[in-house]
């Protein structure tokens, strides 16, 4: 399944719903956990009280209550967009809850007798039951196959319809809870209990349920809860400042200079952003564990590839069939086809494409009296025998040996075929040799084909500063040629579980953050050890618990973009934090000379917006500082656009937008707000 | 404004770049505890110093211990100074036969020299005995020069270090910051103060005929070996009372000028030693041009402010030629003068060649914004860099993200403990700068003190604890600070400024030098080159300046606009 795409931020039905929770969340218990937001409720309380006093009183109220109003609004266009975020992620929990329903299990006793079960609640199993399902059964929770082969549809959890194999034994033997037996039957051992099985973690994440503030998030509250004291101080401070002047500052006014100098804008979309970061992986196809981990893949330094499937197609094909002198192109080619016919597997179709694409040879019919002679591991060479001819193709030392046995003289092995041969090898490639009775006829070349975009990708993330290096288990040789043509930094030829785990520890050693993908039982140290584990959701149930992240779709090529997401998430929370400090200078502009025009009229020099009145700058000031929460959101959700680029172009480029335009956007914007202010006669 | 007055302004800074490179190589090479052209005379010295000490040179200190042990040192300093000041009537080398001071005097003073402030509520030719001048104060100018040069060093081992428990030695610190630099540099460069015409003797005063045959007493003393470690060590603290604008204490321009350099050179070279030991002279490269661009641009800004004037006084008939020369010296001129004010401010120094005071109001705010910036251009020595580097911190952590990676610099990540503790330092400066002012503008008895009336008035107590909290140490002349409440919260303000800003400083360090040190790619934030030198810029400007641009509109910035528009107090 791929990345789903998201044509609009939120439906109608969904903003509904968030704005009842934006009222909800004004619970000053959960509002608790938002320092900037839950200060400018306190105020926003005291400013009605305020208000109220002055009502019963008959003060005049007219601009303490829409400084009320607007700091009211502050509080809840943060919520609002705490809960549009959220909501769109349990739009997503709320599918995924459907596969999750009270399954019935066939609970064994003895998991070597199939016959005997007692039916039990799904709920009721415990870590260590063995199960048994049959074709037609939900699976009734996380477990490892101890017996049996089946096919399983997991559309419930992957979307993906086609049903895949799940065996006992080897890396295909992990099966989820709320996926279905499609056909045979499995034993199965229960690894988790009910309620901390994957799709309950899966729904508590999308949910949000479960979220708790990543590392980075803590580390930026804590300087947005220091920023919030030394405003308080200034603000609280500049009474008695003022009251030396002969100023006595009315608490309103005061309340409305903190509330918009607190960084209020990034306090209200931290945690929409950070719940869009999680929503745009699930999106992907892909679950991360913990919010770390999101955080993590923005840092990866080096990224380990496995080759097959992610740098190159993953089965070798034939490139070029090269004659030995004496034997035309054409004649070798035909020769390699007729030796290629019964050849299933994708290196003979790509003999037989070959041949079609340069001779346009198209062989359909058999021909008569053909007998085949298969691959074996023990011969290495497979072909045709026809009537007096005996053509093969296989390993180049097994067909020598084919063509010296093919003849009683001398066999001629011309310079060229073992030139061709060295060739075919240094450049990475397979040799094959193809012969016809006692005579060699050329060299089929095979070749691990890179896919065609890779070496873009790389470059790209070259520019990024991530290092690629490329898992293969091919010799160094073949590594070496394929590493150049994708264009990675380093290789691992030969590799070993053992020889990831260690080139990892290496890499962490130098002060680098790792991230690999994997599925088998083998990789799991080496998932743990990685800063960035992503697992396969295919691979085995401790791949699975050793990694970090989850891949749905089982695509390895996935973890290039896990780590674009990882940044974007970083950056996007990175430009709105500058964006909103940015804002305070504007601000300042806007109600320091509003709040002592009186005394020292010459601090309207100040004034540089030229705002009406003092009170309509200070009422626009407050009303900027709401209405940009709600302006942003669509960022915070969506996150900043991300191209992929050096360190320092990409700063370049948001302190400009973010910085830059952080300090010059509320000049205009509350400049624009003060002329509707004043026209419509609100101050 | 003119040309040769900007020509003495940019030799003063070629001058101290040209000498801080080398300084800072060397001073690289003490701190790594390599040896170095001086060891062959000073190492055995050292090394006798610790066995007299009971100190053991190669053991390892962390965080907490390497704090006790200069809370512990700083602690006795403050002690022994108290009693000296306490005691100075029965105390010997005493020729003019002062008194004792009185206590809230004596614990404002000891503070003020211990935490580096050297903010003096006494007039020091008319107070302290050679005996106070040189046991007592001389010796607290060495020792909180060394303090502030070892801490720094402290936390730059936290960067330069990788998964390490300690950060160093603070004994050994100290002993070599003292032995091989504060020392050396201040023998030799106090006998070019001497060789300029200043006084060095136990004597305390003479008696001079004047040209209309009156009799003058005039105080003399051990001038220059006082202020060459008071300019050299950013202490600031005055032989006379009117400090350098006494004209034995900065009798002529030339020495003038070697005097802003001796205030500037450590805390310029100790940002060259930073990038020598975290490996990275392009990361040095960077504070520096970012506090030099800061620096010039409040000299600039200072020396425009009074070479423009006052316009009520220049329509009265004042030549406007002449700028705003009221409490400057003439030997120096306008442009030293705003040179050295700014120097003085942008260094948590605080000695002064002409009366702040006595500044237009936006001349007269350079000083006041240089010092609430957090003096960190370039700051005391040690205690500008490692305001700096907190200060880089912050920046960091801010606009770090936006590259699409969690925050590090030089390597290390930034974290919720680092932004906690720098959190917690960045209080101190408003808590104590605006706290106190609220209160002592409004409050009848401090308020008393206050000597002019108008935002005139609200500057000088803005600055009083700006001042005491940035541990500069200068004055906004015609406040009477001599009194129990000015002594006492003055007093609270800069041991709070010093230490409480020290302590979560040092807990970075420790944190820091735990940590791994990662490697750079080109995805890392980039923290040398243009781009950082322009972020850092921004973020000291826009942090610092929104905490203090309400107080600063109501005090300077009105005084100036009110001036403009003929408004006087």
């Amino acid at each position: 399944m791929s990345a789903k795409t998201v044509s609009s931020i939120a439906s109608p039905d969904l903003i509904g719903r968030a704005a009842i929770d934006a009222v909800k969340k004004l619970n000053p218990r959960s509002l608790m956990k938002n320092p900037v937001i839950f200060v400018t409720e306190v105020v926003a309380t005291l400013v009605t009280a305020i208000f109220l006093r002055d009502l019963l009183t008959g003060a005049p109220v007219s601009f303490t209550g829409q400084i009320m109003g607007w700091l009211w609004f502050t509080v809840l266009f943060a919520n609002f967009a705490e809960a549009v975020a959220e909501g769109r992620g349990r739009a997503q929990a709320e599918s995924l809850k459907r596969a999750r329903t009270d399954t019935v299990a066939k609970k064994l006793s003895d998991p070597r007798n199939r016959e005997r079960f007692t039916r039990v609640s799904a709920l009721d199993l415990k870590v260590g039951d063995f199960v048994l399902v049959e074709a037609g059964d939900l699976v009734p929770g996380d477990g490892e196959i101890i017996e049996g082969i089946a096919s399983v549809n997991e559309a419930a959890i992957t979307g993906e319809s086609a049903p895949v194999i799940r065996e006992s034994g080897g890396d295909r033997s992990a099966v989820t809870g709320g996926t279905t037996v499609v056909s045979d039957f499995v034993v199965v051992r229960i690894t988790a209990a009910a309620g901390s099985s994957f799709l309950d973690r899966m729904i508590a994440l999308v949910e949000g349920a479960e979220r708790q503030k990543t590392p980075n998030e803590i580390a930026l509250t804590i300087l947005l809860v220091g920023m919030t004291l030394i405003f308080l101080i200034t603000v609280v401070t500049l009474y008695g400042l003022g009251l030396y002047g002969g100023t006595e500052l009315a608490v309103p006014v005061l309340v409305a200079l903190l509330v918009t100098l607190i960084p209020t804008t990034i306090g209200g979309l931290l945690s929409a952003i950070g719940i869009a970061g999680m929503d745009r992986l699930v999106r992907h196809n892909v679950l991360a564990m913990s919010g770390r981990a999101v955080e993590a893949a923005g840092d990866v330094d080096t990224l380990l590839l496995d080759k097959t499937g992610t740098i190159t197609f993953g089965n070798r094909m034939a490139t070029e069939i090269i004659p030995v002198p004496g034997v035309s192109a054409r004649e070798a080619t035909e020769a390699a086809v007729l030796a290629s016919l019964a050849d299933e597997t994708a290196e003979g179709r790509s003999i037989l494409a070959l041949a079609r694409e340069t001779f346009g040879i198209d062989v359909t019919v058999v021909p008569d009296g053909a007998s085949f002679v298969p691959f074996s591991a023990a011969t290495r060479i497979s072909g045709i025998d026809l009537v007096g001819r005996k053509v093969r193709k296989g390993a180049v030392d097994a067909v020598r040996r084919f063509v010296s046995e093919g003849t009683t003289g001398k066999v001629s092995e011309p310079a060229e075929f073992n030139a061709a041969v060295d060739r075919i090898a240094r450049s990475g490639g397979t040799p094959l040799g193809l012969a016809e009775n006692g005579r060699l006829l050329g060299v089929i070349h095979l070749k691990d084909v890179v896919k065609p975009d890779i070496k873009e990708r790389f470059a790209e993330l070259r520019r990024m500063g991530i290092r690629t290096v490329m898992v293969t288990g091919d010799n160094p040789v073949t590594a070496a040629a394929i590493a150049s043509e994708a264009g990675v930094d380093d290789f691992i030829a030969e590799a070993t579980p053992q020889d990831k785990l260690s080139y990892i520890r290496n890499e962490q050693r130098r002060g680098r953050l790792v991230a690999m993908c994997g599925d088998g039982t083998n990789d799991a140290p080496a998932l743990a050890q990685a800063d960035v584990g992503v697992a396969m959701q295919t691979g085995t149930q401790a791949a699975r618990e050793a990694g970090n992240m989850v891949d749905l779709d089982s695509d390895p090529t996935k973890l290039i973009e896990i780590v674009g997401i990882g940044k974007q998430l970083l950056m996007t929370r990175g430009s709105l934090t500058t964006f909103s400090i940015a804002n305070d200078v504007a601000k300042y502009f806007a109600i320091i000379p509003a709040l002592f025009i009186v005394a020292i009229p010459e601090l309207s020099v100040l004034n540089v917006m030229g705002l009406s009145t003092p009170q309509s700058a200070i009422l626009s000031a407050v009303i900027f500082n709401a209405l940009i929460i709600i302006a942003l959101i669509p960022l915070a959700l969506r996150g900043v656009p991300y191209k992929p680029a050096s360190a320092e172009s990409v700063l370049a480029r948001n302190l400009l937008i973010y910085g830059l335009g952080g300090i010059l956007v509320p000049f205009i914007g509350i400049k624009l707000i003060d002329l509707a202010v004043t026209a419509l006669g609100l101050a | 404004m003119t040309s040769n007055g900007w020509l003495q302004i940019a030799i003063l800074f070629v001058a101290v770049v040209a000498c801080a490179i080398p300084l800072g190589r060397f001073m690289a090479r003490v701190f790594a505890g390599e040896r170095n052209f001086l060891s062959p005379v000073l190492a055995p010295v050292e090394r006798g110093l610790y066995r007299l000490a009971g100190v053991d040179p190669d053991k390892e200190q962390g965080w907490v211990a390497y704090t006790l042990g200069m809370l512990a040192l700083n602690a006795a300093g403050f002690a022994l100074l108290y009693a000296i000041l306490r005691l100075q009537g029965v105390l010997p080398v005493n020729p003019q036969g002062f008194g004792a001071l009185a206590p809230d005097l004596a614990f404002n003073t000891a503070v003020s020299f211990v935490t580096n402030t050297n903010w003096q509520a006494y007039g020091g030719e008319t107070t302290m005995s050679n005996f106070s001048q040189m046991v007592g104060l001389t010796v607290q100018n060495f020792l909180s020069a060394a303090t502030g040069i070892a801490l720094a060093i402290a936390l730059v081992r936290g960067f330069a270090r990788s998964g390490a428990a300690g950060v160093g030695n603070f004994f050994v610190d100290a002993t070599r910051a003292t032995l091989y630099i504060l020392l050396p540099l201040a023998f030799v460069t106090a006998l070019i103060l001497v060789a300029s015409g200043m006084p060095q003797t136990l004597d305390g005063s003479f008696t001079a005929t004047t040209l209309d045959g009156a009799q003058q007493t005039i105080s003399i003393g051990p001038v220059a070996s006082q202020v060459a470690i008071k300019q050299l060590g950013t202490n600031g603290g005055g032989f006379f009372n009117v400090n350098a604008a006494h004209p034995f204490e900065n009798p002529t321009a030339l020495g003038n000028m070697l005097q802003v350099w001796q205030m500037l050179v450590v805390s310029t070279a100790i940002m060259f030693a930073f990038g020598h030991l975290v490996g990275d002279k392009r990361q040095a490269k960077a504070l520096v041009t970012v506090v030099f661009v800061l620096l010039i641009v409040g000299v600039a800004v200072a020396y425009w402010a009074e070479a423009a004037g006052t316009p009520v006084l220049q329509q009265a008939g004042l030549d406007p030629a002449g700028g705003n020369m009221e409490g400057k010296e003439v030997r120096f001129g306008l442009a030293l003068s705003a040179l050295w004010a700014a120097v003085t401010t942008g260094l948590s120094c605080g000695a002064v060649n002409a009366m702040h005071g006595s500044f237009t109001p936006l001349g007269g705010m350079v000083p006041l914004v240089l010092i609430k910036l957090g003096e960190i251009l370039p700051g005391g020595v040690g205690s500008g860099l490692y305001g700096l580097l907190v200060m880089a911190i912050i920046a960091v952590f801010v606009a770090g993200l936006m590259v699409g990676r969690t925050p590090e610099y030089l390597g290390k990540k930034i974290e919720a403990k680092e932004v906690k503790m720098a959190v917690l330092a960045s209080l101190v400066l408003p808590v104590f700068v605006l706290g106190f002012t609220a209160l002592a503008a409004n409050l009848p008895g401090p308020a008393a003190g206050i000597g002019n009336g108008g935002p005139h008035g609200l500057t000088e107590v803005l600055y009083a604890y700006a001042s005491g909290t940035g541990n500069n140490g200068s004055a906004f002349a015609s406040l009477s600070a001599n009194t129990p409440w000015w002594n006492t919260t003055l007093g609270i303000a800069m041991l709070f400024g010093r230490f409480a800003y020290i302590v979560p400083m040092m807990a970075i360090a420790g944190s820091l030098a735990a940590k791994p040190r990662l490697a750079a790619s080109t995805g890392t934030f980039p923290t040398h080159g243009p781009l950082f030198v322009g972020l850092l810029i921004g973020v000291i400007l826009i942090l610092g300046g929104l905490q203090f641009f309400p107080a600063l509109a109501l005090g300077p910035i009105a005084e100036q606009v009110q001036m403009l528009a003929g408004k006087t107090f």
